[in-house]
């Protein structure tokens, strides 16, 4: 199996507090992965660690090594920012910015200059939200600001901006958590159509989402990974009886 | 029972809290239009509004004459000018490096003094503009062959600059940092740098705050007597030479009222209408502002 991203012995530290434990995971490209665990397990920063957004907090700092295509993201001559253009993200509650919603779609294609033309960039603020499910929604308003937009559009919308700049993978941080669950279905529904073009890895607390939106499942606990299997094979016959436990109910 | 007619008497003495800071409000203005009104009756508006030249005398006819207040008002425009030409980028500038570059280490020292600054009265400044920033202005004049007064508008408009400087700061630098993380991490997890997002994320978002950082510093900048006095004087010259000496509205509403005149004197009674007019002004400018802000913010969401 040919991996789009590989982690290896990834330690990562807050200050002194160390917040995951030599985790070790392969992302397949063109499949979901959902990574699964309680609340502070570490699911969140291990996310994080894959586009370097641990940057941004000050006093992290990550030892081990994250590879793309085979390429550390950490070595001292990786340019983050470029990095950031091949591993997007969505974030928990939707943020657009406070501007249109042409403008927003726009962003990352006007930062990276990623057009000559005005109807170029036409092009690609359609694409993007065509293929986030959105441009039926929205053709009519562009210019609207996009902050009247309901919630689930809104993290459609962001999702159309994550993928405006063309990236190979796509982070999702509990996506849905803000939603309600029509909402919800519509954004499981384009993750599955994501899936022909972009590596994606989503952390979710819902155990059905894992389950259906994901091919291979990683469930953490206390800062290791304790399991990361094919999804079927991990619900049905979990090898840790941590695992079992948390997909059983029994804690989490 | 018994906390119901607390709650009922809670609730009545904050509302009669409220009520009467709206009556003062309210008296201050009647008070002032009253005035105003008396010194129009001896003073045509349209002199008064219009006339280019402010020598206030009361003939012995009892004819009053040189109440002119253009002069004043572009005094006061142009020192107000010139303060926010300082005040505006730089306490944008410094709120832009405190909320998004500095170690937090530094912006929790910094934010502190900034307040202890802004709180300095401003005739100390007034003193620095007098004693220090004049004879400097002076000696560049010189070196440049420019004549330049010993009181002058720029001299004046520079402190005040500097004065406001720290509350503008300070300000700013709430709009900014107020906004939440989830912006900076939107933009950011596109592959944005942080100038990239302060220009375009973060500035536009802030845009209303900032606006109304301006406006507080606007209004004064408008309303500060102090520094004026020492630094640009008390010549009513109808100027936009900033190298000049000019006069404001409230230097002269306070040249005015010192003395011992009577009270329904002409001359007493102009500083009435000075300062009716300088609250209308300052009005409409608050009025336009929050319209904008309002216009903005429909339009942005």
């Amino acid at each position: 199996m040919t991996f789009k991203m590989d982690v290896k012995q990834l330690n990562l530290f807050y200050g002194d507090k160390q917040a995951l434990f030599n985790v070790n995971l392969g992302l397949p490209a063109l499949q979901t992965t959902a990574l699964i665990g309680p609340s502070g397990c570490g699911k969140s920063s291990f996310l994080k660690c894959l586009n370097r957004m641990n940057d941004i907090v000050l006093q992290a700092h990550v030892e081990g090594q994250v590879l793309l295509d085979g390429q550390d993201i950490y070595a001292p001559s990786v340019d983050v920012v470029s990095l950031r253009t091949k591993v997007g993200m969505v974030f928990q509650k939707p943020n657009p910015f406070p501007r249109s919603i042409y403008e927003n779609v726009a962003y990352g294609p006007r930062i990276h200059r990623l057009f000559k033309t005005k109807s170029e960039l036409d092009q690609i603020v359609e694409k993007s939200l065509v293929r986030a499910g959105l441009w039926g929604e929205v053709k009519d308003r562009l210019p609207q600001p996009a902050m009247r937009l309901s919630g689930g559009q809104q993290q459609r919308l962001c999702i159309a901006r994550a993928i405006a700049v063309n990236p190979e993978v796509i982070l999702m941080d509990e996506p849905c958590s803000a939603l309600d669950p029509i909402a919800t279905a519509k954004v499981e529904e384009l993750i599955d159509e994501l899936r022909e073009k972009f590596t994606i890895v989503i952390v979710t607390h819902n155990l059905q989402q894992a389950a259906r939106v994901s091919q291979q499942t990683a469930f953490f606990h206390s800062g290791y990974l304790v399991e990361a299997r094919e999804t079927g094979a991990l619900f049905t016959t979990p090898h840790d009886e941590r695992t079992q436990g948390y997909i059983t109910g029994r804690y989490g | 029972m018994r906390s119901l007619w607390l709650e009922r008497f809670v609730r009545c003495f904050f509302f009669l809290c409220a009520l009467g800071a709206v009556i003062v409000t309210i008296g201050i203005v009647v008070s002032l239009i009253g005035e105003a009104f008396r010194f129009f009756a001896r003073v045509s508006l349209f002199d008064f509004l219009f006339g280019l030249t402010w020598a206030p005398r009361v003939l012995p006819t009892g004819e009053a004459v040189g109440f002119g207040a253009i002069p004043l008002f572009t005094g006061t425009a142009l020192i107000t000018l010139i303060a926010m030409l300082i005040a505006i980028p730089c306490g944008t500038m410094v709120a832009i490096y405190l909320s998004e570059y500095a170690p937090t280490k530094i912006r929790q020292t910094v934010k502190p003094l900034l307040e202890i600054l802004a709180g300095i009265p401003t005739l100390v400044y007034g003193f620095f503009a007098a004693t220090t920033l004049a004879p400097l202005l002076r000696n560049i004049a010189e070196t440049f062959h420019l004549t330049i007064a010993s009181e002058s508008a720029i001299n004046a408009g520079l402190v005040m600059g500097i004065m406001i400087l720290p509350y503008m700061t300070s300000l700013c630098e709430d709009a900014l940092h107020r906004l939440p993380l989830s912006l900076r991490e939107g933009s950011m997890g596109l592959g944005a740098t942080s100038s990239e997002t302060i220009m375009r994320v973060l500035l536009p978002a802030a845009f209303p705050n900032l606006m109304a950082a301006f406006l507080l510093s606007l209004s004064r900048a408008i309303g500060e007597t102090m520094i004026v006095v020492m630094a640009a004087g008390l010549a009513a010259n109808l100027s936009f030479n900033p190298l000049q000496a000019v006069t404001t509205v409230t230097v002269q509403i306070v040249n005015l009222l010192t003395g011992d005149q009577e009270f329904d004197n002409a001359k007493t009674l102009a500083a009435f209408g000075l300062g009716f007019v300088l609250f209308i002004l300052t009005l409409i400018l608050n009025i336009l502002a929050l319209y904008g802000i309002k216009k903005y913010k429909r339009i942005h969401g």
